[in-house]
């Protein structure tokens, strides 16, 4: 090979190759470009919602913590600490400035410390939605009041709060033990969070066992017959058929003829299970059909039976991908929303479920919930949800990696 | 078929055919003097194949072959690619039936049944005939995992102590011992590949078969692994029926007591593997041998 035996054609060919090399470093970049807007954009609106701005008031508690009445100490507290104010609608403005969810925030503190009935306490108390977006710089003192939301007078008084350090941002536990509410400032996403955990548990439960065992007969030990080929091409099908369909068996099946409880994690499970399912098969399916046909020969030989082929080897050798598949299926379920409206999942529940048969809502609906919400606070909650859902997918994917290592190099 | 290319592997027979020859003056005149009881051992046959035909879907791969399987020999099945050879030898075992295609037809006896017969247990059948590959395939798991799976499903061991005996026996039967010994519980897979392919012989042989089939055990090894197989191929003859593949005419000839020709599906010529190396009585066995088709 002294001389080029074709110039153009080899000319050719390197720049093909080059262009090529270009076109897919330039695709990496855009897709890593739009995650990295994504994620910034998402953190950058959302991360606020992990702080709560709260107020500090001197307040008495009552002797009887059982009486009623804590919507009034919080309201005395107030014009306590600003004794000026006593015309009837700059009271009302006062009030406004924490949450109408403060009064439950002494009360509860009231009854875990039995021990401080009667005396006077300093508590930290939330503050209004309105008051947070304004300390938060979502709002500025120099919008119009009705863009704001808030009077001079209540900005004067935040002011004044600021300066004697009596109001400052804390860290938001609301949003994690709190359910959904009305008012933003004491929503949390703890409903969500355990429907989201109770129903993936529910789909693990049955979707993994139900796959694997379907995985396994069809490649391992059905024959091959028209018959099998339509279940293959049917649970191809499935896994491409658009979620809320399954919802709406889910809706006809599961809650019309079964009569199960509307809105439980327990329907979402198996709904999300139907649809986990095809997923898991033909990932599963898969990665039996690369173990090594020697593997199979090699036990059948020394006269193992087929369930003993199987089970002791050729399974364990294919457990990673059948691992890699499953969780890559419960990480489509966890952002399901389409089949959980369906079977009622999207109601307001402010209750923290305690089982599987309780009302619940899901992460993924949340974020519709809230989206939906006019309250300029459920803006940064909605993007803190999003980002404790994606913490949680990539948890998973963790864990999925970790388990494929661990199986990988088990000996 | 004609191919005169010196790349394939059994192409390089042609090359050896001098030195073949005279291997087998020396091992002849050896043959005459060693021990009666090998000759009256020739006469038992522990497997016979009677008229069995074999198709893949429509295509017919063996033609009505029938062959006796002497008892404590060696007997190698030769020919070329796609000879049908392997099937032959899968069919013994009915590993075959793993192929769904595969359709069968015929008899082979084994202890005076025929094995495709229906109270023919298959599991029990592949304890008793044991199967060696191509490709050295332990299971991923530790030498003396590998060794006592094959006791563990059957049940041959009735304690642990029983286990560690087979285990080693095997290993020594297979000539392994020596070097795994410190490293029992290293992955088999760890080891090189001759001494893969002799764990896989240790594997086989630890069931306690009868028979061990042997489908180009040497074929994926070098020179001075396959020479410590073939050792070893000697020695177990004297306890079981082994029956190989081998693609390899100097192996045959070096290792088997009964050779098998098989060409195109059928088998062309069976006889002593030096009646049938040093004079063939079919032309096809005879370009073959001499490497002119292969």
């Amino acid at each position: 090979m002294t001389e080029t035996r074709n110039p153009t054609l080899l000319g050719r060919r390197h720049r093909n190759e080059k262009m090529f090399r270009f076109a897919g470093l330039a695709a990496i970049t855009l897709a890593i470009t739009f995650l990295g807007t994504l994620l910034v954009s998402i953190t950058l609106s959302g991360y606020s919602a992990f702080q709560q701005t709260r107020i500090q008031l001197d307040i008495t508690l009552p002797a009887d913590p059982q009486t009623a009445g804590y919507q009034g100490l919080v309201k005395q507290a107030l014009r306590a600490t600003f004794p000026d104010v006593s015309q009837r609608r700059d009271k009302k403005e006062l009030y406004a400035l924490v949450s109408s969810g403060a009064a439950y925030e002494v009360r509860q503190f009231a009854r875990a410390n039995p021990a401080k009935a009667g005396t006077g306490i300093e508590i930290w108390l939330t503050a209004s939605d309105n008051v947070d977006m304004l300390i938060k710089g979502k709002v500025s003192v120099e919008d119009e009041a009705a863009v704001r939301r808030l009077s001079d007078r209540q900005v004067s008084w935040i002011e004044h709060l600021t300066t004697t350090n009596r109001l400052e941002k804390q860290f938001n536990s609301n949003f994690f033990s709190n359910g959904d509410s009305r008012e933003p400032e004491v929503s949390g996403i703890a409903a969500a969070l355990a429907g989201s955990f109770f129903s993936l548990l529910i789909c693990l439960i049955l979707a993994f066992p139900l796959g694997v065992m379907a995985a396994i007969y069809l490649e391992e030990f059905a024959p091959r017959t028209w018959l099998t080929s339509l279940i293959e091409v049917n649970i191809n099908n499935l896994a491409a058929v658009p979620s809320i369909v399954f919802g709406l068996l889910g809706l006809a099946i599961f809650l019309n003829f079964f009569e199960l409880p509307r809105s439980a994690p327990l329907v979402g499970g198996m709904v999300l299970a139907l649809m986990t399912m095809p997923t898991i098969i033909i990932t599963g399916r898969a990665s039996l059909k690369a173990v090594p046909p020697s593997i199979r020969e090699a036990a059948l030989a020394i006269g193992a039976s087929k369930v003993q082929s199987v089970f002791h080897h050729v399974l364990p050798l294919a457990m990673p991908g059948v691992l890699t598949g499953t969780i890559i299926g419960m990480a489509r379920a966890i952002g399901e929303t389409a089949p959980l409206l369906m079977i009622g999942m999207v109601a307001f529940i402010v209750d923290v479920p305690k089982g599987i048969l309780d009302p619940a809502t899901a992460l993924p609906v949340q974020v519709f919930l809230w989206a939906d919400s006019p309250e300029r606070a459920f803006e940064e909650r909605t993007a803190a949800t999003i980002i404790v859902l994606l913490a949680f997918l990539m948890a998973m994917n963790l864990v999925a990696v970790i388990l494929r290592r661990k199986f990988e190099t088990r000996w | 078929m004609n191919s005169l290319t010196l790349s394939s592997p059994e192409q390089s027979g042609l090359l050896h055919l001098a030195n073949l020859n005279i291997d087998f003056a020396k091992r002849s005149a050896a043959a005459q003097t060693s021990s009666i009881s090998e000759t009256v051992a020739a006469d038992l046959n522990r497997m016979e194949a009677e008229n069995l035909n074999v198709w893949y879907g429509q295509t017919q791969a063996l033609f009505d072959i029938s062959l006796d399987i002497p008892q404590n020999q060696v007997t190698a099945l030769i020919g070329p690619s796609g000879c049908g050879k392997s099937t032959f030898l899968r069919c013994l075992n009915r590993m075959n039936d793993v192929i769904e295609s595969c359709r069968i037809d015929g008899m082979i006896r084994f202890d005076d049944a025929d094995i495709y017969g229906s109270q023919v247990d298959v599991v029990e059948l592949r304890a008793r005939i044991g199967m060696v590959f191509q490709k050295p395939n332990p299971f991923p798991k530790s030498i003396y995992d590998n060794v006592a799976y094959g006791p563990r499903i059957h049940g041959l061991a009735s304690n642990r102590e029983d286990l560690d005996r087979i285990v080693m026996e095997s290993l020594e039967q297979a000539r392994l011992f020596d070097e795994v010994k410190d490293r029992l519980h290293a992955p088999g897979t760890s080891l090189s590949g001759g001494q893969q392919q002799r764990l896989c012989i240790a594997r086989a042989i630890a069931v306690k078969p009868e028979v061990i089939l042997m489908d180009e055990p040497c074929s994926a090894l070098d020179p001075i692994a396959t020479a410590g197989i073939e050792a070893l191929i000697g020695d177990l003859k004297d306890a079981y029926t082994i029956v190989m593949v081998t693609h390899s005419m100097q192996q045959a000839a070096r290792v088997s007591q009964k050779t098998a020709y098989f060409h195109m599906g059928q088998l062309v010529e069976t006889g002593t593997t030096e009646q049938v190396f040093a004079d063939p009585v079919d032309q096809r066995t005879r370009d073959y041998i001499s490497g002119r088709i292969g």
